[in-house]
């Protein structure tokens, strides 16, 4: 692998990678807490969100967008609770209606604007870009060590190794908590947690890692990568520490697979061109799952039902 | 009748000696619609006693005492904990909900669950070490599944379960402990357990309160009852408070006569 790989791959796998594991992290918990189609809710609502910042804006930059869709994701949390408390409608159909109903929304607003001169679509909001964010400045892997080529690093591989600290960093120091709280939340209540602060801040890192994801390699990522590596991993394992482990590596493998099968698969069967990157990805970890499940140690449902 | 039934306004005697009660509520009342599911009761629990809380399906007593744990919010009403806010004692309450409120498929293992009634003590961040885990373990023991450490929690059998809920009770290593249900759908040898247990507590000077649904035990297992149905029935030692009338009144037409003469007062 030589100069061409750093210049085209390298940062693109880097970004897949950062972005599925940052995912795919919170997702353990979501999955587990029978809330996992949040990050589907929220990488949909950040349509809209990105939608009206840039009609406030009137232009494609990235942090105005970021917060546009940070700011639809709180409010979409917002939403669901509210659905779910008022109307007494389960938390699955509230994500539902939420989601659907704002993500038309951005479609329709998304129509209507003038957005056909800049880069926005939802094409693009679904596949991301995931190939074109190539490092041109990277000649060979000794651009690695220079700092001229370093500047020129496309923004989202920063960004997306930062919300992965973060992410990361957030359930390493909340492991306890967020495990008790998981597990038994009333219990965790009795010594004394704040289930609601820690379920909200957990929801908040998942928005965190789906709108910086969102921005780099599109919703379908995104939504894949909350379910697909966790579930799989489940059946991996009856411990949550080692459950953990497995979705990252997961996560991971479907990043790079997929990557490589989107760039040479089509060529390797006659086919012309390369395929998306993203769908590749997600189609990937889909695969993962399904292997998972036909043939993990641990897919069948241990001991009695519990009566959820 | 000695212990009256409670009137909803009155003043017991007893409020006056609440200042010390492991558990004290004063006019709780829990909502979850427009009904209440408690309604304006008091309760004192008495120190280094076992307590059963009784009354029919739906008379809330889970909630009463979800509300007492801060589990659920109330409308109204006032909970101390030996004489001080709840949230100055959480350390001296262990408490074992309903085995069924929790997925028991949850990827962990029996030792990981015990070990959750050490979180006071080892923090966000804090080492776990040797003695931890001897505590764990000493508490798995205690309920008879030290063989059971390394299992996941899903291959346990309901009984096994519920003892695991209770050694993590038991690693919290409290003076109040409030139990949701404890010997619902377990087996035989798990009720003998479990009550020998909560003995063991009550002989160390502990406080065991016991939600409880079985009315042929309580006169065998418990010093107190607490008899509810929305509002306050009665409360008092079994002898005083737990008689065909109190039933009765608590449970209205759901237990046939002779069936509430022949639980109250025992061949």
């Amino acid at each position: 692998m030589g100069s061409d790989f750093v210049t085209l791959s390298l940062t693109p796998l880097l970004i897949g990678i950062f972005a599925a594991v940052a995912c795919a992290l919170p997702g353990n918990f979501l999955l587990l807490r029978k809330q996992a189609l949040i990050g589907d809710a929220i990488s949909h609502v950040a349509l809209p969100g990105i939608v009206v910042a840039f009609l406030l804006t009137g232009a494609v930059t990235t942090w105005p967008m970021m917060l546009g869709a940070a700011g639809a994701a709180v409010v979409a949390v917002v939403m669901i609770e509210g659905i779910r408390r008022l109307g007494r409608i389960e938390p699955g159909a509230a994500m539902g209606v939420v989601f659907t109903t704002l993500f038309a929304g951005g479609v329709l607003l998304l129509e209507q604007s003038d957005t056909s001169s800049v880069h926005l679509d939802v094409e693009h909001a679904l596949y991301g870009n995931l190939e074109s964010l190539i490092w041109l400045d990277g000649t060979g892997w000794g651009s690695l060590l220079d700092p001229s080529a370093l500047a020129y690093l496309p923004v989202e591989l920063p960004r997306m190794a930062a919300t992965l600290l973060v992410v990361a960093g957030f359930i390493a120091l909340f492991w306890r908590p967020l495990k008790i709280a998981t597990f038994d939340e009333g219990f965790a209540r009795t010594m004394g947690l704040r289930t609601d602060l820690l379920g909200l801040a957990l929801v908040l890192m998942a928005a965190i890692a789906a709108v910086a994801a969102f921005d780099a390699v599109g919703s379908i990522i995104v939504i894949a990568m909350f379910i697909c590596p966790p579930a799989a991993a489940r059946m991996m394992t009856n411990r949550l520490e080692v459950q953990v482990g497995w979705s990252v590596l997961f996560a991971a493998l479907s990043a790079v697979v997929g990557y490589v099968l989107a760039g040479y698969g089509p060529l390797w069967i006659g086919l012309a061109d390369a395929v998306s990157a993203a769908g590749m990805i997600a189609t990937v970890s889909g695969l993962i799952l399904a292997l998972a499940a036909l043939f993990g140690p641990c897919r069948a449902r241990a001991g009695a039902p519990s009566g959820v | 009748m000695q212990l009256s039934l409670a009137s909803q306004n009155g003043q017991s005697p007893r409020d006056r000696v609440s200042d010390s009660s492991p558990l004290a509520i004063r006019g709780l009342t829990v909502s979850y619609g427009e009904k209440p599911a408690v309604f304006s009761v008091d309760m004192t629990v008495v120190p280094g006693q076992m307590t059963a809380i009784i009354g029919p399906n739906g008379a809330g007593k889970s909630t009463m005492l979800k509300a007492a744990l801060g589990i659920v919010s109330p409308v109204s009403g006032r909970v101390q904990v030996f004489g001080r806010p709840l949230d100055h004692q959480r350390a001296r309450i262990a408490y074992v909900p309903q085995r069924a409120s929790v997925d028991w498929d949850f990827p962990t293992r029996v030792i990981d669950v015990v070990m959750m009634g050490l979180y006071r003590q080892l923090g966000l961040l804090g080492r776990i070490r040797g003695t931890h885990r001897q505590i764990a373990r000493d508490c798995l023991d205690r309920v008879g599944m030290g063989d059971f450490a390394d299992r996941q929690i899903g291959q346990l059998s309901g009984g096994q379960q519920q003892r695991v809920f209770l050694a993590r009770a038991l690693a919290q290593g409290a003076d109040l402990y409030l139990l949701d249900e404890p010997f619902a759908g377990v087996d035989a040898a798990t009720e003998k357990a479990i009550i020998g247990v909560l003995k063991g507590l009550r002989a160390e000077g502990k406080t065991v309160v016991v939600v409880h649904h079985d009315l042929a035990t309580v006169t065998e297992y418990f010093d107190n009852v607490f008899l509810i149905n929305t509002r306050k029935v009665a409360e008092g030692p079994v002898a005083e408070a737990f008689t065909p009338e109190t039933l009765q009144a608590a449970y209205g037409g759901r237990l046939a006569t002779a069936q509430i003469d022949q639980i109250s007062r025992p061949a």
